[in-house]
């Protein structure tokens, strides 16, 4: 099985690439309406013009920010929109007749792109670390791996979560509406619109310990330097105990929702 | 003005069966109008966190930035629900071919494709913006006079119909690159630069830009200072002259691009 896996993925992986390079337009597109972190650090270094808040200055704001796009775009993916679609259309039944598990076919997919984002902000983390000058060692091989370690499981995470809410919609018609209620929640506590460490207190003690952290807070802090290498290594472990953990959820939902499926065609 | 009364009924017809169509959707109706004001609790989150630190930004107050906050919701419900979802089927319609159709019918394509549909559950949207500016003001211990109410109202108007203007543009773009949906959420994100006062962009440049090259300061921070009563009458005179200008430009657009345009099929 697992054999069968890693052979079939380079291509799915290829046709993935391919499909993303016909769709290249729309695709850019999509990156630039990534505005939100941008019309984010205006406000905050309006902000920061009048002095520092906490530990964050103007060029704190700045690094932060420009941290959440670099984030959403690599970690970025559109899975749940697809699978809604798939499922209310019934192209799902084509993928479930290929002989491999649609979820990974979906991963395939998804992750094609991620070289191509990662690309795409290639010119943004030059001016990230010249920004952020010597207060951090992008050389540090430490950090280094931990970032993109950080990075992968962030993906994954965000991956599964849209995986189980795309899901839903076997069960419930309004799937989509459930993923926007989703990302509102995580808009605030993921430290995407506003950082956690400025939140109030009991809210970014409550943050700490949630799923949407790590999909967007904790790399963005790992990658500006905001925190040191002993606390991103532990973050680093919770982080990956929440992707096993969404990976599994997602897993056993499907399986249970799929049945639900083959009833609506049969 | 023959045609006038012709119109309305049209226009009537087309509001009866949007509203309709809309009640056959009651679960819809409901989930959608909480999941709206769960949106406009999420936008006073940044604000709500800014002025727990500084009680001023860029020389604005709390209630003065939640006026502008307000109407900000105010102009996006009533864009939401009046204006896009009319010219988004319109672009579906000219992918598909519908759109000929319309060109069939015996009265003026822009106005049919412009009221082909509404959504009325931003209603609740719309009320929640008003909320927080009657909120606002209770804050500020005033009510804005009458006349700076109606000047605001003035102003509304002339960003709606720019905001429907540039609308028609895109629509007018579909014509030649078919796939202009993404646009669509292009001008979304850019739309969202007018949560803020403009004063909090530093740069000169992009406040520039965001008054005359795409002019959402005129939207939402110009109504604000309206009401606040801080608006000068060149700037009022100025304001209507470029809008005018906008709407004419955008009527001759449609008129010279419905002529260009060719079926999908052929």
């Amino acid at each position: 099985m697992i054999r069968h896996i890693l052979r079939a993925y380079p291509t799915l992986l290829r046709v993935g690439l391919a499909e993303l390079i016909a769709y290249r337009t729309e695709f850019l597109i999509w990156i630039f309406t990534t505005t939100m972190p941008f019309v984010n650090m205006a406000l905050w270094t309006a902000v920061a013009a009048d002095g520092p808040v906490g530990r964050f200055g103007a060029r704190e704001f700045v690094t932060y920010f420009l941290g959440t796009f670099v984030t959403r775009i690599i970690t970025g993916s559109w899975v749940v929109w697809e699978l809604t679609m798939d499922i209310r259309q019934g192209a799902l039944g084509a993928r479930l007749l290929r002989p491999l598990h649609p979820l990974i076919s979906y991963s395939a997919q998804h992750l094609a792109a991620v070289p191509l984002r990662a690309l795409i902000v290639t010119p943004l983390l030059f001016l990230l670390s010249w920004l952020l000058g010597q207060h951090l060692n992008f050389t540090d091989p430490a950090r280094l791996a931990i970032l993109f370690a950080a990075f992968a499981g962030a993906w994954w995470l965000f991956f599964f979560t849209m995986v189980i809410i795309g899901t839903l919609a076997l069960f419930v018609d309004s799937a989509l509406s459930i993923f926007d209620l989703w990302l509102g929640i995580h808009s605030i506590l993921s430290g995407y619109l506003v950082p956690l460490e400025l939140m109030p207190p009991w809210v970014a003690r409550i943050a700490q310990h949630l799923p949407f952290r790590y999909i967007m807070g904790y790399p963005v802090e790992t990658l500006v330097g905001l925190n040191d290498i002993h606390s991103a290594l532990i973050d680093l472990g919770i982080q990956w105990l929440y992707v096993a953990g969404f990976g599994l959820a997602a897993l056993s939902l499907w399986r249970l929702g799929i049945k639900r499926f083959a009833a609506f065609g049969g | 003005m023959m045609a006038l009364p012709r119109y309305l009924n049209i226009l009537r017809a087309q509001m009866r069966i949007s509203a309709t169509t809309a009640m056959q959707y009651r679960f819809d109706f409901v989930l959608k109008g909480i999941l709206a004001l769960f949106w406009l609790a999420v936008s006073l989150v940044p604000l709500l966190v800014v002025f727990s630190r500084r009680p001023m930004l860029a020389g604005w107050t709390f209630p003065e930035s939640l006026v502008v906050l307000g109407w900000f919701s105010l102009l996006k419900s009533i864009l939401d629900g009046g204006v896009t979802p009319s010219l988004t089927s319109v672009v579906e319609g000219v992918r598909s071919g519908a759109f000929d159709f319309v060109l069939l019918k015996p009265a003026d394509s822009q106005f049919l494709v412009s009221t082909a549909r509404f959504d009325p559950w931003r209603i609740l949207d719309l009320l929640g913006a008003v909320a927080i500016i009657v909120y606002a003001f209770g804050r500020l211990g005033r009510a804005p006079a009458p006349l700076h109410i109606l000047i605001a109202l003035a102003l509304l108007f002339v960003s709606i119909a720019i905001l429907y203007s540039f609308w028609i543009l895109v629509v007018c773009a579909s014509f030649w690159a078919v796939r202009v949906d993404n646009l669509t959420y292009l001008f979304g994100s850019l739309f969202d630069v007018g949560r803020w006062p403009v004063d909090v962009f530093r740069s000169a440049v992009l406040r520039v830009i965001f008054t005359a090259v795409f002019p959402i300061a005129l939207m939402t921070t110009y109504p604000a200072r309206a009401l606040l009563g801080s608006l000068t009458t060149q700037t009022l005179g100025a304001v209507f002259l470029g809008g005018a200008l906008i709407i004419a430009s955008s009527r001759l657009v449609w008129l010279r691009a419905i002529r260009a345009y060719t079926s999908a099929s052929s």
